[in-house]
């Protein structure tokens, strides 16, 4: 199993996630559904290590427990809801950042670079800046970045939500096309059962 | 339902007392501006306003206002953004205490902040004092290294860094030679052009750290947590990704620090003194200006203070509102 989540709860204030587990098998891309508040969200981050909170359980990443890790070390690829890209940081930037904050090459850096922007179609996207890409594009940025570094996990918050038809369906392909080529697990979050038939080998259902 | 009520209209009560209202605030404080500079434009003697300002003292005063205040806002702008972002993004105890302390400068009254570097520095020589700054690359080149910047850069901004503050150091003070600096153990740093700048410092930096802080508070910190997924130390995420999105906030907090500094005026003259041509500044000009009763002088050098803190500070705003990047 590429990750294995056991008991996990996380409490934060009067918020509760309680008891939740389930796994995800290598190359396997699992979607984490539920009604909007039920903590889809809190769980990915705290997979990812971006989530305070009073937090049990265990969570372990091919075979190694990954809850005292700093989320530098996890080795998982994240794409927010919201995005974040950075507002002064070019296309290129964004690919290159994760490869080169785990000490790549810079020809490795370089070739990853080129593989990525074909393989998204960002090659004559390098140079803008994120506020000069459409939602599609931004999307398209967000997991080139996520995915930069080659994560053993990559995690989709709400990736195709908010998109016009004609970008979701191409945004879809996208992710799908990405997931097999990269050989990368996923958990995908979603409210929508259309979404996660869409995308997902499996579905894990979250009860508010 | 009557007729006459199908057509009626939702009444709202009308919205000009309160505009009234907030105009007439607007209106007092800005006559209240408006005529402080109207009272020095009256109060100027033109005709003595050219001889005023190519007099010798006071253009060798308005050099060092000009290069003391703007040294004074880059240490404020160098301190101010490490600070800030500290302040902005570390929870620990005692935080609250740390916030008061910071802008204590602002509220001690000036005279007291002059006292006090007074009775700190009147203890200090030069040599000692340049001791300490050579003591405070070390621990940066330190602080460089072990954040895992590669040599090269260490080297780089480490002579960087020193010339650039030796050469400020000549620039503020040309008497000072490095035999005056380093060889004559008791020469104090009191009554130097060096004080003036470390006189303006205090409250030019509370001023600029809260406005950095400000800034720092409002970017979003998951776009932190996201580089920290990737596998970047905090180091690299300031660099990166915090500094790029800062540059505005850090020219706002630089102009702000300068037109503190360029007005300074209390701890200026009990640390550095007020001597003509050696430590007088356009605010202690002012001050000198009215104990020999040159009323209109005084006004004259009052006028181009403003006039040089509002170009500036209009100038800043334009630059923002252009700003590219950050």
């Amino acid at each position: 199993m590429i990750l294995e989540v056991k008991e996990l709860t996380v409490r934060n204030g009067d918020f509760e996630v309680a008891d939740l587990s389930f796994e995800i098998a290598a190359g396997e891309c699992v979607a984490l559904m539920g009604p909007s508040g039920c903590g889809k969200t809190t769980v990915v981050e705290v997979i990812c290590g971006v989530r305070d909170g009073q937090v049990s359980g265990m969570i372990f990443l091919d075979g190694s427990p990954i809850t005292g890790l700093l989320p530098g070390e996890r080795g998982i690829g994240w794409v927010p809801q919201d995005l974040l890209l950075f507002p002064a940081m070019t296309v290129q930037g964004h690919l290159e950042l994760g490869p080169s904050a785990r000490g790549w090459g810079r020809n490795q850096i370089e070739e990853r670079v080129e593989e990525l922007a074909q393989a998204l179609g960002l090659e004559n996207l390098l140079k803008r800046l994120p506020g000069e890409l459409s939602g599609g594009e931004a999307r398209r940025v967000a997991l080139g970045r996520a995915l930069a570094a080659r994560p053993q996990l990559l995690c989709l918050d709400e990736a195709l939500t908010g998109l016009d038809e004609k970008t979701h369906c191409d945004v879809l392909e996208l992710i799908k096309t990405m997931i097999k080529k990269e050989g990368v697990a996923a958990l995908q979050v979603t409210h929508s059962r259309q979404e996660a038939d869409e995308l997902a080998d499996r579905v894990v259902k979250m009860i508010p | 339902m009557p007729a006459e009520k199908k057509n009626r209209v939702w009444r709202v009560r009308p919205e000009w007392p309160f505009l009234l209202f907030l105009l007439s605030l607007v209106a007092a404080y800005l006559s209240l501006v408006i005529l402080m500079v109207g009272a020095n434009v009256f109060a100027a003697s033109w005709d003595s306003l050219p001889q005023t300002l190519v007099n010798e003292e006071i253009q060798s005063a308005i050099g060092l206002s000009f290069r003391t205040s703007l040294a004074t806002a880059l240490l404020s702008v160098l301190v101010a953004v490490p600070v800030g972002y500290f302040m902005s993004r570390f929870e620990f105890r005692g935080k609250a205490l740390l916030d008061s302390l910071i802008d204590v400068p602002v509220l001690l009254p000036p005279l007291t902040v002059g006292l006090s570097l007074l009775l700190i520095f009147n203890q200090l020589s030069l040599s000692t004092t340049l001791g300490i700054l050579a003591m405070g690359f070390v621990i940066s080149f330190f602080g460089t290294w072990v954040g895992k910047a590669p040599r090269q850069v260490v080297v780089f901004f480490g002579l960087v860094t020193v010339v650039l503050t030796l050469g400020a150091f000549w620039w503020l003070d040309k008497e000072m030679t490095a035999e005056v600096a380093l060889g004559e153990a008791g020469v104090p740093v009191t009554f130097r052009p060096i004080a003036v700048v470390l006189a303006q410092f205090p409250v030019a930096a509370a001023f600029a750290i809260r406005m950095m802080r400000t800034h720092f508070d409002e970017i979003n910190p998951r776009l932190e947590s996201v580089a920290m997924t990737l596998g970047c130390h905090r180091g690299m995420i300031f660099r990166q990704v915090i500094l790029p999105i800062s540059g505005r906030a850090v020219l706002a907090a630089g102009t702000m620090a300068w037109a503190r500094a360029l007005g300074e005026f209390g701890p200026i003259l009990v640390f550095a003194g007020a001597t003509r041509g050696r430590t007088e500044v356009l605010s202690t000009s002012v001050y000198l200006e009215l104990t020999i009763g040159n009323i209109s002088g005084a006004a004259a050098l009052s006028l181009l203070m403003i006039v040089l803190a509002v170009s500036a500070i209009f100038a800043t705003r334009l630059l923002i509102g252009k700003g590219g990047r950050g």
